[in-house]
This record gives C-alpha cells, sequence and structure tokens, in this order.
C-alpha cells in the first residue's frame, strides 16, 4: 500500500546536554519522549506505538515503554545501528498508512561520556525495573504461577480446567510421530505430577527442545503463481502488556489489543474460526489467552475449556500438533510452530485423527516475555485460500 | 520480625533515580516516589510519572503496609533459591495502590492467602543494604 504523504513528522527534540552525569539513560529516553510530544502539542496518552535500538537498556522495547507508562499497539525494537531510527520512521510511517497506528514514538539516549564512570553509568544498560524483581526468587514457572494463583482467586478457576489444557494437547501428540511427550495424559495425572510453584505442576508446562522452523510469505500476485495451496493473512494484531503503571493486572495480556486488531482486519469474529493454535508456554497462557480474545469472556476460560472443549472434535480444537505442551518448543520460543500447525490444518494435512473437517478460518497466536507482566502477544487470522 | 528469614538478600542495583528508595530501606523505613502532579504514588521507583507523564516527582513517607494482591509457593527454587525451596513469592498491593513483588516471610507458606494483610520487613545483606519483604499482620 501507498505510505507517501500517508505518515508526517509532526514533532522533534534534541537533548541540550552533551555531559550529563547525573541522569540515568532511562530518564533520557523520557525526557526526549516528553520533549518531541511537547513539540508535537501532543501528550504520552496519545503515543500508541514506540520504536526503540539497543541502546534503550531492558528487555527490547518493552522495558521502556512499561516505564513510560504507554500502552501500545505496535512496538518495534528493530537493531540497525546508527541508522536505527530511519528504519523506525519508516516502519511507523508504513503502519500509519495501514492504519495500525497513530502516534509513533522513536527515541533515542545514551551517555558514552560519563557511563563508565558516573554513578548511574555502571547500570546504564540494566532494565530499570530490574532491582525491583530480581530479589525474590522469581523464576519463570513462579510468574506464570502468580498469574493462575490470581485467576483462580478472581474467577474460581481450578488446577482440574488447567489440565483439561494439558489433556487436550497430549491426546493429539500421540499422533504425532515427532512429538517430544507421545504418551496420553489424564486430569488425575496432571494434577498429582509433582508441584513446581503452586498452583502449577510439572504437567502444566511445555516442554523443552531442540528445533526451529521457518515461514515464507509472498505477495497475493505471487501467490496466484503457485502451484502450492497459500493461506491468505487476514487479520493481523499486536499488543503488549506492562505493569500497568504500577497496578499490575495478572490475569490479562496483551492478547486484549491484538485480538480485536486482528478479527476487525479480518471482519470476523471468534465464531468464525474453526481451528485455533495458542501459545502454551504453560497451562494457564491458554487459559488467559482464550479469553483475551474473545473465545469465551474473561473469568469464563476455567468452564470454556472443559470437557474437551479443546480437543479435536470438540468446539475449538486447538494445538492439534500436541503444542509446546507435548510436541515441540524449539529455543523456548513457540510462535513459529504455532502458525506452522495452523497451515497444516487449513491445507488439510493435519493428522486424520485431529484434522478439522472443513477448516476454512485458522487463529495463531504467540505470546512473549513474562505473561501479564511485561509481554508481546501477537494475533494471525489465517483463511484457506487455494 | 527480628528474626531474618535467611532467604538470599543480594545486593540491591541501585540507579541514581532511585538511591531513596534503597536508602530508607536500610534504614528500615519504606518511601515511594509520588508525583508532584497528579499525586499518582509510582511504582516501580522511578523519577518520572508513568501515570501523567510528569517529572516532578518526589519520595515521600509510606505506611509499609498492604494485602496480598497473588503468591505462589515455590516448591522447586532455581540457583542459589533451589536451597530455600519451598519459598513465598508475592506482589503485594500496598495501602498507597501500588503493586510490588517481594516474598512472604516469617510464616508457614500454608497460611498465606490471597487479600491477606501484610507489613513489610527490612532485612540487611551483607553491605549495609536491605530487601524488603513482607510478614503477615
Ligand atoms: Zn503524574
Amino acid at each position: 500500500m501507498p505510505i507517501s504523504g500517508a505518515a508526517h513528522i509532526a514533532g522533534v527534540y534534541e537533548h541540550p546536554g552533551r555531559h550529563l552525569p547525573d541522569v540515568t539513560v532511562p530518564q533520557i529516553h523520557a525526557a526526549v519522549a516528553a520533549g518531541a510530544l511537547a513539540d508535537a502539542g501532543l501528550n504520552f496518552d496519545d503515543v500508541d506505538a514506540y520504536y526503540c535500538a539497543g541502546d534503550a537498556p531492558g528487555f527490547g522495547g518493552l522495558s521502556m515503554a512499561d516505564y513510560l507508562g504507554l500502552n501500545c499497539r505496535e512496538i518495534d525494537s528493530t537493531e540497525t545501528g546508527g541508522s536505527s531510527y530511519l528504519v523506525h520512521a519508516r516502519h511507523a510511517a508504513a503502519s500509519i498508512a495501514a492504519g495500525h497506528i497513530d502516534v509513533a514514538l522513536i527515541t533515542l539516549a545514551g551517555k558514552p561520556r560519563t557511563g563508565g564512570r558516573g554513578p548511574g553509568g555502571s547500570m546504564a544498560s540494566a532494565a530499570p525495573e530490574s532491582s525491583f524483581e530480581s530479589l525474590f526468587g522469581l523464576n519463570v514457572i513462579a510468574g506464570y504461577a502468580l498469574a493462575a494463583q490470581r485467576h483462580m482467586h478472581e474467577f474460581g478457576t481450578t488446577s482440574e480446567q488447567l489440565a483439561e489444557i494439558k489433556v487436550a494437547a497430549s491426546t493429539h501428540a500421540q499422533h504425532n510421530p515427532n512429538a517430544f511427550l507421545s504418551n496420553p495424559v489424564t486430569i488425575e495425572e496432571v494434577v498429582e505430577s509433582p508441584m513446581i510453584a503452586r498452583p502449577l505442576h510439572r504437567l502444566d508446562a511445555c516442554v523443552i527442545t531442540d528445533g526451529g522452523g521457518a515461514i515464507v510469505v509472498v505477495s497475493a500476485e505471487t501467490a496466484a503463481k503457485l502451484e502450492r495451496q497459500t493461506c491468505p493473512i487476514l487479520g493481523t494484531g499486536v499488543g503488549i502488556e506492562t505493569t500497568n503503571r504500577g497496578r499490575i493486572d495478572l490475569t490479562r495480556t496483551g492478547a486484549v489489543v491484538s485480538g480485536p486488531a486482528a478479527f476487525a482486519e479480518a471482519g470476523l469474529t471468534p465464531a468464525d474460526i474453526d481451528y485455533v493454535s495458542i501459545y502454551d508456554s504453560f497451562t494457564i497462557t491458554v487459559l488467559i489467552t482464550l479469553e483475551d480474545l474473545g473465545f469465551c469472556a474473561k473469568g469464563e476460560g476455567g468452564g470454556f475449556v472443559s470437557d474437551g472443549a479443546l480437543q479435536a472434535g470438540g468446539a475449538l480444537p486447538f494445538n492439534t500438533d500436541g503444542g509446546g505442551l507435548c510436541n515441540n518448543h524449539p529455543a523456548n520460543r513457540g510462535g513459529m510452530t504455532k502458525v506452522i500447525e495452523a497451515v497444516r490444518q487449513l491445507r488439510g494435512e493435519a493428522h486424520a485423527e485431529v484434522q478439522v473437517a472443513d477448516c476454512e478460518l485458522a487463529l495463531a497466536h504467540g505470546t512473549g516475555g513474562s505473561l501479564a507482566t511485561r509481554m508481546g502477544s501477537a494475533t494471525l487470522i489465517l483463511g484457506r485460500g487455494n | 520480625m527480628t528474626e531474618n528469614s535467611g532467604l538470599p538478600t543480594p545486593t540491591p542495583a541501585t540507579m541514581l533515580e532511585t538511591e531513596p528508595f534503597w536508602e530508607a530501606a536500610a534504614e528500615g523505613r519504606m518511601v515511594l516516589p509520588r508525583c508532584n502532579d497528579c499525586e499518582h504514588v509510582i511504582w516501580y521507583p522511578r523519577l518520572f510519572c508513568p501515570e501523567c507523564g510528569s517529572t516532578d516527582v518526589s519520595y515521600v513517607d509510606a505506611s509499609g503496609t498492604g494485602t496480598v494482591y497473588s503468591f505462589t509457593v515455590v516448591e522447586k527454587g532455581q540457583g542459589r533459591w533451589r536451597d530455600h525451596s519451598p519459598y513465598v513469592l508475592a506482589y503485594v498491593e500496598l495501602d498507597e495502590g501500588p503493586r510490588m513483588m517481594t516474598n512472604i516471610v516469617g510464616v508457614d507458606p500454608d497460611a498465606v492467602t490471597v487479600g491477606a494483610p501484610v507489613q513489610a520487613v527490612y532485612e540487611p545483606g551483607n553491605d549495609g543494604g536491605a530487601v524488603i519483604r513482607f510478614t503477615l499482620r
């Protein structure tokens, strides 16, 4: 789509300092952000997209977005050295032309003069939140356990309901000759497996595997020339979730933004979807994501996943390859395999025992970072094509 | 409360904008940054208000009390935490509003519930610093 003329630079700001021993790198990012927004006559609440590169401390763009209290529907930490910020501007223009975002904020900050000596400099590259989360024995599953506990408290979700998700994945994995875990398990086996971080058990967690995957995306014109069935990308969405300005909500993910965006772009609703690939680092990840994508109301995920609803032949078949819970979670990043199984379903090439009949529309959802804390969510809705 | 939990107490990495928080903790007090423009009490500590975008922020005395927002009993900790399992990792909702990550100490983990009232305890490390944890009150 044409982006020429679709986007304009509305504000700029150059920090006046050249020697800044008494401020931190995050403070400089905040100062130049405020300056450019003021130049444009905008404020932080107007920003819905954030771009930064390797000079920003912390985990990609998430740490600074969290620091600044941004609500974003686009985030980009493309790193190409000194040209990064021009690349960001181009990406922002394209996203604006596409209607994904309205106000993009791009920041740069660093302390090469004083960073190595000043008291603020030695931590210049550390995430600003790190000292407030690293002292208490947090690990990956414990972070997800905190979310599961809160969900149980607010909505009465049970360990047995979470176990239904693992059971569905294992039921599918038995048909996948490549699955890391191919044995079906029962609800009882899940809830009786060793407790790692209450309320999550060993069998609430995904597998750890080597491996990988790839996707080729082509233009519709090129796709039309190919023999192979190709699946059109009908809808896309991106969202982030942060600690919410100090009032973290552990029951919410970035899918509350990415899901509706993807459905709106595709002109579809959750009821239209025949098959879903849902990122499944842990059982609780799936349950909260299904709620946030709109497949059920917030808090009703436990009931929604019960009675085999996620199994092939159920109300909403999910992760028919066995997912990250049983099949594969290469490099501890499960997004790629989610898209691959969705394409198999649309092509009718899933295992016969788990193939969804007449699968026309599929949704694939990825999750990154730490659930409901500083995380990025992304949703794709794919059509069957021909 | 005088009994230290014995949990690992690493030296917090301080930054210029968070030093008042850690200096107070070392003295057995809690302070929180508060926005002078919109009065938002900020967490995690920084000299920037994520609620309104102001940089006019001051540290003010905090109550040191709150309730448990969520928690997990970590049965199998990792690294240096392995030998301290089980321990309680939690988010505490402070009376001032913020929800902060911490540990609940000095109690049987089975006694911890969501919503339980808690108060801060200050556990000194090796270098004069202190980590803020909470116990049931
Ligand atoms: Zn404010």
